[in-house]
């Protein structure tokens, strides 16, 4: 077959709602968008845990202690879910934790900003893995199969994410005016990052076209975006909290909140390696795989020394 | 430093199940992908045995083969109990 008929082939396929496996014809292409994205997805799962991990050992009492190194743990199988997705597609994952670290391999934006309270894991619950799901739901339903079953995997597990994220905040919003305080300072400072993680609006979007046409991405970013408001808003009421836009209003003939407009010089800064904890992130990170080095070469030694002597 | 080698791993979610493959993880050896598997596909106790099989040693089937693979069972319907036109009047079989 030439290659115009095997990617009319795919295409029918993939019209046809069946779902692309690892071993199937696919264009170098989709292979290669589909390696970018889901790698950038596990990168942000792992660089994710850096934010929280601050917060561990100071955490308020042993329930919330415990609840929060059992989210972090769940990124990391998130992470590792994620990796191997990509793995299934050719690529060696030693190759994809390079490319983090080199910086040639994005990870989302949001964990770019410090988590400076303890409100802070309250409001990256609520509104970074809120929008986190929003964005995981639509995915569940794309078109390669290893990445839409781990994205049914971490779904599962993230709502437990959204939820304890938002019982901090309401345990705060019900205290006193210092709490209440700490409450909206984190939700003003991670709103608009939030929203920026849907990615830029539809019509600046560069891969969104062809990534909808092979249905890699099933919802626009736009889209997402608004459903995030839309749902977030009148949980935001239930908290007495206020979200810092004075534009977000309800528009009855929309159906939907109206809402500011982003600034998309931020995000671009931030993206670009500007932004708070770019370098500090990366580098926690790189330790991290560097300290750990010694126990992945002994491990090896050890399955290696053992198979020697039963062999 | 070389990758861990890659596993495969399936998962009886309880017994009276079979298992079935959840996903894969690189470990050192077998021993270690049982423990990982444990920490990482069944923190909520979605199992209650665990299977690994390193990757290299499945061998699978070439999806531009499954026509000619798969085909042959296709103009066998008299094998679907669906294919026997019976009479009405017989109620159960």
């Amino acid at each position: 077959m030439t290659i115009e008929e095997l990617e009319r082939k795919f295409q029918d396929r993939i019209d046809a709602e069946e779902k692309i496996e690892a071993k199937d014809w696919m264009p170098e292409e989709y292979r290669k968008t589909l390696i970018r994205q889901i790698s950038q997805h596990a990168h942000s799962e792992v660089v994710g845990m850096l934010p929280e991990g601050n917060w561990v050992t100071r955490a308020p009492n042993l329930k919330r202690k415990a609840i929060l190194l059992a989210k972090i743990q769940d990124e990391a199988g998130h992470g590792l879910y994620l990796y191997s997705a990509a793995e299934t597609l050719g690529v060696e994952r030693d190759s994809l934790i390079d490319d983090l670290h080199s910086g040639k391999a994005k990870y989302s934006s949001i964990f770019n900003y410090p988590a400076i309270s303890w409100a802070d894991m309250g409001a990256i619950g609520w509104l970074v893995d809120g929008a986190a799901i929003m964005n995981q739901v639509a995915l569940c339903r794309t078109s390669y199969g290893p990445y839409a079953r781990a994205m049914v995997r971490i779904c599962k597990e993230e709502s437990f994410h959204q939820r304890q994220g938002y019982d901090i905040l309401l345990s705060l919003s019900r205290g006193n005016a210092a709490q209440k305080r700490m409450c909206q300072d984190a939700i003003n400072r991670w709103w608009w990052p939030s929203l920026m993680m849907f990615g830029p609006n539809d019509a600046h979007s560069p891969h969104s076209a062809q990534s909808m046409k092979w249905k890699i991405k099933r919802v626009s970013n736009d889209e997402l975006r608004q459903r995030f408001v839309d749902m977030t808003v009148p949980q935001c009421e239930i908290l007495g909290m206020k979200l810092p836009d004075d534009k977000l209003k309800w528009n009855p003939e929309r159906g939907h909140y109206d809402f500011g407009e982003i600034d998309w010089s931020e995000f671009n800064n931030v993206l670009k390696g500007n932004g708070p904890c770019n370098k500090e992130r990366l580098a926690d990170r790189l330790n991290a795989h560097l300290d750990g080095a010694w126990v992945r070469e002994a491990a090896m030694a050890h399955s290696e020394k053992r198979a020697r002597r039963t062999a | 430093m070389k990758n861990w080698p890659l596993f495969e791993i399936f998962i009886r979610s309880k017994n009276g199940l079979d298992h079935r493959h959840v996903g894969s993880l690189h470990a050192a050896d077998a021993e270690m992908a049982i423990e990982n598997a444990r920490d990482v596909y069944t923190r909520r106790m979605e199992g209650v045995s665990i299977w690994v099989v390193e990757s290299k040693n499945i061998t699978a089937s070439d999806p531009s083969e499954a026509e000619a693979l798969f085909e042959p069972a296709m103009d066998k319907i008299y094998r679907h109990p669906t294919f026997y036109d019976l009479p009405d009047e017989l109620k159960h079989m």
